[in-house]
């Protein structure tokens, strides 16, 4: 019940004091934390975030309350395992705004605290790693038990949970939230669907794109006979080295189709290519994380949301790095022009966050004209 | 790209005196950037006329000028150094104008100095309001509809567009001067004939109002590679109509969707690409329609700013700093964070709530409208971080120094009803003198109904204190509710929601555990605990002690604690366990001075920034307590570690023991950041908090009246007569034996706060009860009487003392008699015309109540000459205002020395002797506010009232004088006519000025008596009507322009009265005043000495290290 004293436990025994707030119950899962000071909605409905209890180190959450329009998975519900803030508004101050935020997470049933020390947590996490937790009004040392008996989160397939059963047409634009003009839907973009951001999707369709997403099982067969122009595949949640059978259709397809990865997908490039991924100790999670394109020397504020990240020296040189992250140097993009591919392990599509790099969708859609041009040639 | 190294030598201009609107901000971003600067090989080169600074610390910069900040001088420094560079970025609006004035002219081509950090054009097209608004067309921004006019009749043109409420924005002004909101057609002319006439370019914007609107900050960085973040996005809990300057406001934006703030990011990018700004940082202000989220963008400055100065305070960015790197080449991503030793390319991002509240002077200034608008009033501003709003605004409230706690209920304090009866004046208009001060009287009994009534009349006018006015609305026996208050204020819901916690929260204040810790993370300090819960401060103190209760500290680290910070910049919470990890060394705490306010400025933060200086140099570990964002010792980078919270006892207190926890705390220091800290002394010492240098008792000695009196009685000095009274009765029986006229003021208070000359039983009666109120505020019950000395001449002197030895650091002449307060009045080091003997006996006096007190520091004495005898006004065993004065005019670091003697070296140790008088004369003059309060009198008098000061230094007094008349933006007319109208006892003085200004070739014209006086002297004088005896008068002919100088002194509160509008119109009409014959005589002098070189008094400046290798 909502204003009951209720507690965060991690798997090494740390527990953190709160009261509960949304859905009543218990959840477990990966502890994590997201830096962005806006963006909370987006942050619940990211379908990355599945399994995962999300902290936000922003301290007052829920300011304007519930904007449906802002959701960014594809049914409008929270993804989120748990929600964890320092403090929760009660009041929704927003022109848009239908709901308070608690009443959003009641109806949905995602448990949440409120009142926990949020930056020692998030301290916490920084210093001995992201691990998993359960919260709930219980006794803590039941909690405790409950988060050591989760699965841990590397070698966990989390997209079966999220992606799609049916393959679906889209073709919402981000209308007057939109940075320029919309272009015609000029060629026809296969979206392979891991658990995508609705934002992705919208920002396609701007750049010009006829939109059919698919379901993570879909094979590079059944891809191709909707003779797209081009794939894209999608970020999503877990270990992308469980999710065996995406990275043998990212395989099947390169070299047939330009194809372009956002942050799962740019890792399932990586593996597709024969490289590696590994587990970082507490992620990047936030909408400033610093990103340095190689090409032009340009630093672009990016939105990211990833627990692994693409061990480049496994590549050995069959994809070449286009971006790296300023301040730990970890692969932020990859490129194999001659397959026509390239990914990005941060969030171009923003939502939330910086729009600093949505030249990359254009990017996108110039490859598969050229692709389109030499084919015709 | 790394930076060029095609540039040598850069020159870094600041922004002079201390004024509404660029207050010590500029100090701070000045002396980040020369360090870095100086740090990168280049040579720097500073100009600022502003003694009081950091960065004009000889040590800083190769070479120093402490000049007038105008075109010519500019031009003079800029031939004798030949810089390669000019980096007016740093230095505010007068940086920005000056940089454009000689650009303008051509002297930057001529030179071939090159303008970093912004270019002319940027500058421009930021600056001018219509090449800015084409800018945002092209861009596709809106800006509010608007139009520029140069004539009332073109403004009226223009409102037909525009519509009411019009705002009225002149061009080119200071911290919006002269700018106005005008609600109705009848107003509207002279408002803008007002406002046109504030412009330097007679210009002045009608523009479409959006009041009510959300309004936004992002202070962003841009760089050549057109790299570009926001350091921080501040929201303004006023909505628009109140000067962003004035308004409380709040780090991060609170309410707006990552959608709404993601526009406004994109926004500012295209701002910043669109101007052309390619190498710093700026600021660009929005304003968001609650209603439908549509966003226009109000202004942006090309530079940095108060807010950014706020920003980097806010989230460790260091704006200034950056920006300096860029300005000579660098690119974001080759730049680090200091804090967390990672890239400088990011986005901020914080785990906290950061309150920024004004703090305003209106009580300083009888007769100005304490109403908010598009002109900036607040004097000073404090900060506060905490884990949530409620919790840091509280913290802020009580960091004012405003007598209140936290968010306080006002009922019962405040007549709301007769606070809201009260007409609002529009005393910008008029040219009457201001209604005489009364003190409040009781107010009876108001019924539920008159006090709700007047509350909803209250929370829809902008004042300082407008959010206790809306938590009273909350709290009264007929509350509000949030809608009706949105409906009334337009202040955002989610901010009234917060501010209901706090007043929900008053009704379950206890000792109980829970409620308690409740409480604390709501904001409430112990005494706010305590008055609710009917008990004491000490005794919640100890409830919280039994409960485990005590705030822990958080890092300010840029980054959420994504990173590890190597900094140890740190504000209080109530969480669950602290970051401040104290070392084991020898520490040394300094407590700063709080708010900036009149009387109590950059000045004192000049001195603590000195002490954490010395003692680090000595070895020691400092650390800095302070809440003022616009500082230098608030910068993380000035002492060892940073304590960014109130100087309440609670807050200073809970950080002494949270630094005793490890190492060794040496003590505290208490006399270097003025009053404000100098009240903890006695609380602090009775916990057993160790004190630095000067004991309290000897604090006491010399503030208590009786014990002073027994102190000078002892040495067998002289000083006025006088006594302390206890309330209006006693103050008359006191003033009746001592015999008129009387001084009158509050014991303890600063700045002159409520002192006041009186003259008769009358002027007594009129005032006394304003004093005892003062005394009251200040949490004494004594008002002290004293004998004035008519016609005095007043010194200061600072000095040094060991305890067993003391060293003169500098003895000041006073330009205006005694009665002028010492911080208002021009100051002469060396004295100018007192004979050796005086002195003599004004140091040796000095010598022995220092030994006598056992001063340890610094020390202050105040003395009035009559004659060849010296009486004691006063004695400060403290740092003074004038301490960084005198340490710029001597070269002698004074308060480094006085922080080295409290931590127990001897002035043998440190090798301090007497110096010999310099060569060099150096003045200080005052600036004043007057042109920001409407309606206000300019008459200097005991309670102090300039923001500001500047030094002008030179080989003789009329040259120093004239030079900090010109600093002070007083540019003495060569020719013309000149009003002189003096009280009588000025009679004789005024047939000398006369003479002198006949013989420089001026036309005399005088007062039917003044002029009687004169022409018995033979002095020709056309006589002038007095305003009362109708038009045409003398009035009418200043605003004609017919006047070039106006002398006028007199007495009494009648004819003060009678010739107010003369005194305001020199001040409208930028026309020369004196209101002292000493000063009056003193220009002649400057106008004699100008007038034989040639007209020309300020051609010889030099660096601050070539006057002190002298």
């Amino acid at each position: 019940m909502s204003g009951e004293r209720a507690h965060l436990a991690l798997a090494d025994g740390t527990t953190f004091e709160g009261v509960a707030w949304g859905a009543t119950g218990d959840a477990v899962g990966e502890v994590v934390f997201t830096t962005g000071m806006t963006g909370y909605e987006e942050v619940l409905t990211d379908p990355s975030y599945c399994g995962q209890i999300v902290t936000m180190t922003a301290p007052q959450i829920g300011n304007t309350g519930v904007n449906l329009d802002d959701a960014e998975s594809v049914s409008g519900k929270p993804q989120v395992a748990g929600f964890l803030v320092r403090d929760a508004s009660g009041c929704a101050s927003n022109w848009r705004a239908t709901e308070t935020l608690d009443a959003y997470l009641a109806r949905h049933g995602v448990v949440a605290l409120s009142g926990i020390d949020t930056r020692r947590l998030t301290r916490h996490l920084r210093d001995h790693g992201s691990q998993n937790g359960a919260l709930g009004t219980g006794d803590p040392a039941a909690l405790v038990r409950r988060a050591r008996a989760a699965p841990s989160m590397a070698g966990l397939d989390l997209v079966s949970r999220v992606t799609p059963k049916d393959a679906y047409a889209f073709t919402e634009s981000r209308g007057a939230w939109g940075v320029g003009p919309s272009k015609p839907a000029e060629r026809h973009v296969v979206a392979i669907d891991l658990g995508l951001k609705r934002h992705i999707l919208r920002c396609l369709v701007d750049a010009g794109c006829k939109v059919t997403a698919v379901p993570a099982s879909t094979s590079a067969e059944a891809i191709l006979a909707l003779r797209p122009d081009g794939v894209f595949v999608s970020n999503g949640p877990g270990d992308p080295a469980a999710v065996t059978y995406a990275i043998d259709t990212v395989r099947a397809l390169l070299g047939k189709t330009p194809l372009f990865g956002i942050c799962l997908g740019h890792q399932l490039l990586a593996l597709a290519l024969g490289g590696q991924t590994y587990k970082l100790k507490f992620g990047h999670r936030g909408v400033n994380q610093p990103v340095k394109d190689l090409a032009t020397g340009r630093v672009e504020i990016t939105t990211q949301n990833h627990g692994f990240a693409v061990d480049v020296a496994s590549l050995a040189g069959r994809a070449e790095t286009t971006h790296v992250h300023l301040n730990d140097a970890t692969s932020e993009g990859l490129a194999a022009p001659a397959l026509r591919a390239f990914s990005v392990q941060y969030h171009p599509e923003a939502a939330a966050g910086p729009h600093d790099a949505l030249y990359l969708f254009d990017r996108f859609t110039a490859l598969i004209d050229e692709a389109r041009g030499a084919s015709r040639a | 790209m790394p930076k060029r190294t095609d540039l040598r030598k850069i020159l870094v201009v600041g922004s002079g005196p201390i004024v509404i609107g660029q207050a010590c901000e500029f100090d701070y971003s000045g002396t980040q950037g020369a360090k870095a600067l100086a740090a990168e090989g280049y040579e720097v080169v500073l100009v600022n006329s502003n003694p009081a600074t950091i960065m004009t610390d000889p040590g800083l910069a190769g070479r120093t000028y402490v000049e007038p900040l105008e075109p010519a001088t500019l031009t003079r420094i800029l031939e004798r150094e030949r810089p390669d560079a000019m980096l007016p970025t740093l230095g505010g609006q007068t940086a920005l104008n000056l940089a454009l004035a000689v650009e303008h002219d051509g002297t930057l081509a001529r030179l071939g100095v090159e303008l970093i950090g912004a270019s002319p054009a940027a500058i421009r097209k930021a600056e001018d309001r219509q090449l800015f608004k084409d800018a945002m067309a092209k861009i596709g921004l809106e800006c509010p509809r608007s139009g520029h006019a140069h004539s009332v009749a073109e403004a009226r043109a223009i409102v037909e567009e525009t519509g009411y409420p019009a705002i009225l924005r002149p061009s080119f002004t200071l911290g919006g001067s002269g700018g106005d909101i005008v609600y109705r057609p009848e107003d509207f002319d002279t408002k803008v004939a007002w406002a046109l006439a504030q412009s330097p370019t007679h210009e002045v914007l009608v523009e479409e109002s959006v009041l009510g609107w959300k309004e936004y900050e992002l202070e962003v960085i841009r760089d050549k590679a057109d790299n570009f973040i926001v350091v921080c996005s501040i929201e303004n809990l006023d909505p628009m109509g109140v000067h962003t300057g004035d308004s409380i406001t709040v780090a991060p934006a609170m309410t707006l969707t990552d959608r709404e703030y993601q526009r406004l990011r994109d926004a500012s990018r295209a701002i910043m690409s669109e101007i052309g700004v390619e190498t710093g940082g700026s600021n660009v202000q929005f304003a968001v329609d609650p209603k439908t989220g549509r966003f226009i963008v109000i202004e942006m400055n090309p530079r940095v700013s108060r807010s950014s100065a706020l920003a980097s305070k806010a989230t460790g960015y260091p704006i200034a700093k950056i920006a300096a790197k860029l300005a000579v080449g660098y690119t974001l991503d080759e730049l680090q964070n200091d804090i967390t030793q990672t890239s400088a390319a990011f986005e901020p991002t914080i785990d906290y709530v950061v309150v920024k509240w004004p703090r305003f002077a209106f009580e300083k200034f009888p007769g100005a409208e304490p109403r908010l608008g598009t002109q900036m009033k607040s004097v000073g501003e404090a900060m506060a971080i905490a884990a949530t709003f409620p919790e840091a605004l509280q913290k802020a409230a009580r960091s004012l120094e405003t007598g209140r706690d936290g968010l306080v209920s006002l009922l019962g304090r405040v007549d709301y009803v007769e606070l809201a009866a009260t007409p609002a004046h529009a005393r910008d208009l008029v040219m009457e003198a201001p209604p005489e001060p009364s003190a409040r009287a009781p107010h009876p009994e108001r019924s539920p109904a008159e006090l709700r009534a007047a509350l909803e009349k209250l929370v829809q006018i902008a004042t300082p204190d407008r959010l206790f006015y809306v938590a009273d609305a909350m709290r009264a026996p007929v509350a509000m509710s949030d809608d009706e208050l949105y409906r009334l204020t337009a202040i955002d819901p989610w901010f009234l929601a917060q501010i209901r916690r706090i007043v929900d929260a008053e009704a379950r204040l206890s000792l109980e555990p829970g409620a308690l810790r409740d409480a604390k993370r709501l904001g409430f300090s112990d005494e706010q605990i305590a008055a609710g819960a009917g008990t004491t401060a000490a005794l919640v103190r100890r409830a919280r002690d039994d409960a485990k209760l005590a705030p822990v500290y958080r890092r300010v680290d840029t980054c959420a604690a994504e990173f590890v910070a190597h900094t140890p910049y740190l504000y209080s919470t109530w969480e669950s366990d602290s970051e401040s990890a104290p070392s084991d060394k020898k520490k040394v705490l300094i407590l700063g001075g709080g708010p900036n306010r009149i009387g109590q400025g950059i000045e004192f933060d000049y001195c603590c920034v000195h002490a954490a200086f010395a003692l680090r140099e000595m070895g020691l570990e400092t650390v800095m307590v302070n809440c003022n964002p616009e500082t230098v010792s608030t910068d993380y980078d000035t002492s060892d570690r940073l304590y960014f919270e109130p100087l309440t006892f609670e807050s200073t207190l809970a950080i002494c023991e949270e630094e005793a926890k490890s190492g060794q705390l040496l003590g505290v220091i208490v006399q270097l950041g003025g009053q404000t800290p100098l009240k903890l002394a006695v609380p602090l010492a009775a916990a057993g908090i160790p004190l630095l240098g000067t004991s309290a008792d000897a604090i006491d000695r010399a503030e208590d009246r009786g014990r002073f009196d027994a102190l000078l009685s002892k040495l067998g000095m002289r000083r006025p007569r006088g006594g302390t009274a206890r309330g209006v009765a006693e103050a008359f029986r006191v003033a009746r034996e001592l015999g008129y006229p009387v001084l009158v003021r509050p014991s303890y208070v600063l700045g002159g706060r409520a002192m006041m000359i009186c003259h008769s039983d009358d002027d007594l009666e009129a005032y006394v009860a304003l004093a005892v109120e003062a005394a009251r505020e200040a949490g004494t019950q004594t008002i002290l009487v004293d004998e004035y000395l008519r016609d005095a001449i007043e010194v200061d002197v600072d000095s040094l003392s060991d305890g067993h030895r003391v060293v003169i650091g500098g003895v000041m002449q006073h330009i205006e008699e005694a009665g002028v307060h010492s911080g208002d009045s021009t100051s002469v080091l060396p004295p100018h015309s007192l004979p050796a003997p005086v002195i003599a006996a004004i140091e040796e006096q000095t010598r022995q109540i220092a030994l006598e007190l056992g001063v340890v520091g610094l020390m202050n004495v105040q003395f009035a000459v009559k004659g060849d005898a010296v009486f004691v006004l006063e004695v400060n065993p403290r740092a003074s205002r004038t301490v960084p004065f005198v340490s710029k005019a001597s070269g002698r670091p004074l308060a480094k020395i006085a922080a080295a003697l409290m931590a127990g070296k001897t002035l043998d140790e440190l090798g301090i002797d007497d110096l010999p008088p310099p060569r060099h004369v150096a003045v200080k003059e005052s600036v004043f506010p007057f042109a920001k309060f409407p309606g206000v009198d300019t008459m200097l008098g005991p309670e102090m009232r300039s923001t500001g000061e500047v030094m002008g230094i030179s080989t003789t007094f009329a040259r120093a004088f004239g030079k900090s008349l010109l600093a002070s933006g007083v540019h003495l007319p060569r020719s013309g006519r000149a009003f002189v109208s003096v009280k009588d006892d000025d009679k004789s003085a005024a047939c000398v000025v006369a003479r002198r200004l006949s013989a420089l070739g001026f036309q005399i014209v005088a007062t039917a008596g003044t002029a009687a006086a004169l022409e018995r002297a033979r002095i020709p004088a056309e006589i002038a009507r007095k305003v009362g005896d109708g038009s045409p008068h003398i009035v009418d002919s200043m605003r004609g322009g017919e006047i070039a100088l106006v002398v006028n002194t007199t007495v009494g509160a009648k004819a003060i009265r009678d010739s107010y509008s003369l005194r305001r119109q020199a001040l409208l009409a930028n026309i020369p005043y004196f209101t002292t014959m000493s000063a009056a005589l003193a220009a002649v002098e400057v106008m004699e000495v100008s007038a034989d070189s040639g007209g020309d008094a300020g051609d010889d400046v030099r660096s601050l290290q070539e006057w002190h290798a002298d």
